[in-house]
């Protein structure tokens, strides 16, 4: 996993609640073996005027000029700032693998639905809550001004502003040690090796017809 | 200090290392995979530059995209084959067990890992699919998991989890006849209800379930996820054991009876004390017939379509309002005036060899009624359908009007080409009735295999135990 310490990026804004996964990457797309490449189908209802398929050269499709993320001032954002609820409705992981192949690093919001969460670490997203009323100032500063950046400091926790100063934000401990060594579960687990094996060892003793 | 539940054994014996809040490292005995949920997998694995930890704990078969027809031809739909000639190819790449979608023993993940021995008592079993569960039939801790802890597993042997809570659903006395595994797992989930066991591993026991075959362990085990429980399970006995022994991946000589021994304390010890109990007296359990979209929708063949205007919960009567106007149901309408349009026998649930012989022996020597269009067999596995056709079962069925198909889960989620047509009514022995399961706008309900045979022969729902 990518690590996360510092980004200062471009912030686009997506002025919905409740932003479902479905949303997010519509379930024709979960046929993909794969887990890249869901960025051009990231919110692909919205963001074209057509019905998109698997398969589909995306490029040559019609864009809905409406819709934020296709204004050119947002190019290149790399902080989505959101409403309530989102990443609500199922489990899928392939809503935060869209978000990342698109190129979101950090998504603000004033709640996320929880597997969404979860899904979101466990791919080098970071999820950041912070109070309704600062995120809808923050929405205000975007649509003030154009190629409004934040600079997100995950070690110190903070979100520092152009203009209004710093925004303290909370994170689990744990999942900051994550992001920041870029570990992932797997990046973790390994660290103990040593445990696995020396579990392997004595279960092979207790249970051998667990290891022929 | 109390004594252990079975979920506790199975759970201590895999702790690699806890951490201070609870959270555990654990040991995965056996992963089995199949092509849906596993590219992404190992396309991390790839891009990471990691290999599978130990290659021999894995086991993979294709089974959701598989074509139950004309097998030599190939998979049609381009996006299906890809998915099915990807993981082709990653097991290959790794060195994985592959059966083939024309290996003999290929099948349904779920039917195949116990049919070859994979699946042993006290072993700890994932695969990237929610009916996991079923292999807890066999005193295993067995829980799907998602695509990130597919490939968890693959680079670890391991897997990141918390405990769930212990529950015991205990079936008491004796069923009827007529009354089979199927019929009492859908009448748990209507007493508990989808959401009963969310937060819980299950363990089913009781006079009931002990008297149930290995098959009907794993058909109630297999729904213990519709009942919200991530994993479900049954205590070893004589009967887990004679059912492993022999089978190819099942240990041999020495081995065997030190294995033996061991499995024989995969059971919750006598003062064991469970979160949850819940009683069920066998006796007063009949054929099921779902009428809804949830699995807890469930009623006794003998009953009738429920009025939602009964309903006291404005949320409760909302959602029967609304599964009634989706299945083309109106209330008080009797289940056995209900017709169908088709018969579909397979799945995880119940596509093994007593579930298809449970059918054959009801439809023997009947036609499939005029007005259904299709019914059809379709064996969890290869060695199913050849062990069928040994015994005959195949010309019973292909006599009747059945199509009797290859293996794979069909018609169960219809990812392949098997599917219901918008508002075509079915009787399936598989597992979930939600909108769409089926094909868009089918309508599916939830029957054992005898019902669901019986329902073929008459175009309508009717009780077995009057046959
Ligand atoms: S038979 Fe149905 S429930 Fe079972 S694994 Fe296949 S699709 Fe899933």
């Amino acid at each position: 996993m990518e690590k996360f310490q510092t980004l200062t990026a471009l912030v686009a804004p997506l002025d919905r609640s409740n932003v479902d996964t479905d949303a997010i990457i519509p379930k024709q797309f979960l046929k993909s073996i794969k887990r890249s490449g869901f960025g051009p189908n990231l919110f692909d209802a919205w963001r074209y005027l057509d019905h998109g398929e698997p398969g589909m050269d995306n490029s040559k499709r019609p864009l809905n000029p409406d819709f934020v993320l296709n204004q050119p001032r947002y190019l290149g954002a790399k902080i989505l700032l959101a409403r309530e609820n989102f990443g609500c409705g199922s489990s899928r992981e392939h809503a935060p693998w869209a978000l990342q192949d698109y190129g979101f690093r950090v998504i603000i919001a004033p709640s996320f639905a929880d597997i969404f969460f979860n899904n979101c670490f466990k791919n080098g997203v970071l999820p950041i809550v912070l109070d309704a009323d600062v995120v809808d100032g923050l929405f205000k500063d975007v649509y003030a001004n154009e190629g409004y950046q934040l600079t997100v400091d995950l070690a110190a926790q903070i979100i520092n502003r152009p203009v209004g100063g710093a925004i303290q934000f909370e994170v689990d401990s744990f999942r900051k040690y994550c992001l920041i060594n870029g570990l992932d579960d797997i990046g973790l687990t390994l660290q103990h090796v040593d445990d696995i094996r020396a579990y392997e060892q004595k279960r092979a003793q207790q249970a051998p017809w667990l290891f022929q | 200090m109390a004594g252990k539940t079975l979920y506790d054994k199975l759970w201590d014996s895999h702790v690699v290392r806890q951490q201070d809040d609870g959270t555990c490292l654990i040991y995965i005995d056996r992963h089995l995979v199949h092509e849906v949920t596993s590219p992404q997998a190992f396309e991390g694995l790839r891009m990471a530059g990691r290999k599978p930890w130990r290659v021999s704990a894995n086991l993979a078969t294709p089974d959701h995209n598989v074509p139950t027809t004309e097998r030599d031809k190939g998979i049609a739909d381009p996006i299906s084959r890809l998915q099915v000639v990807t993981l082709d190819r990653n097991c290959l790449e790794f060195g994985i067990t592959e059966f083939k979608m024309n290996d003999a023993r290929q099948g349904i993940v779920h039917v195949i890992g116990p049919e070859q021995g994979a699946t042993l008592p006290g072993m700890t079993v994932v695969c990237g699919d929610s009916h996991t569960s079923t292999h807890g039939a066999f005193g295993a801790l067995a829980f799907g998991i998602g695509t990130s802890e597919v490939e968890h597993v693959l680079a670890t042997q391991c897997l990141i989890q918390k405990k769930s809570r212990n529950m015991l659903v205990s079936i008491d006395g004796v069923a009827g006849i007529g009354v089979t595994a199927k019929d009492i797992v859908l009448a748990i989930i209507g007493e508990i209800g989808t959401a009963g066991g969310t937060g819980y591993a299950i363990e089913f026991g009781g006079a009931a379930i002990q008297a149930l075959s290995m098959e009907g362990r794993m058909t109630v085990c297999n729904m213990a996820i519709e009942a919200g429980a991530r994993a479900g399970m049954v205590a070893v006995d004589e009967k887990t054991i004679e059912y492993v022994q022999g089978r190819p991946y099942a240990p041999k000589g020495d081995l065997w009876g030190k294995a033996v021994i061991a499995w024989h304390e995969l059971k919750s010890d006598g003062d064991a004390v469970f979160d949850r109990v819940v009683h069920i007296d066998a006796a007063g359990i009949t054929p099921q017939v779902t009428w809804g979209t949830s699995p807890e929708m469930v009623v006794s063949v003998d009953g009738k379509v429920p009025d939602p205007e009964q309903e006291p919960d404005a949320t409760r009567r909302e959602g029967m309002r609304a599964a009634l106007k989706y299945m083309g149901l109106a209330p008080n309408t009797p289940i056995t005036a209900i017709e169908i349009d088709k018969v579909f026998i397979g799945s995880c649930t119940n596509s093994r060899i007593e579930d298809i012989r449970a059918a054959a022996q009801v439809v023997n020597n009947h036609k499939v009624s005029k007005r259904v269009k299709l019914a059809m067999v379709v064996p969890g596995s290869g060695l199913v359908k050849k062990q069928a056709e040994q015994e005959g079962l195949d010309r019973v069925f292909i006599n009747a009007g059945f199509e009797w198909r290859e293996p794979g889960c069909s018609m169960c989620l219809a990812m392949n080409a098997d599917r219901l047509e918008p508002g075509e009514r079915c009787a399936s022995t598989s597992n979930r009735n939600f909108e769409g399961r089926q094909g868009q706008g089918g309508r599916t309900h939830l029957v054992s295999p005898a019902m669901a045979a019986a329902a073929a022969i008459h175009g309508h729902f009717v009780d077995v135990r009057n046959m």
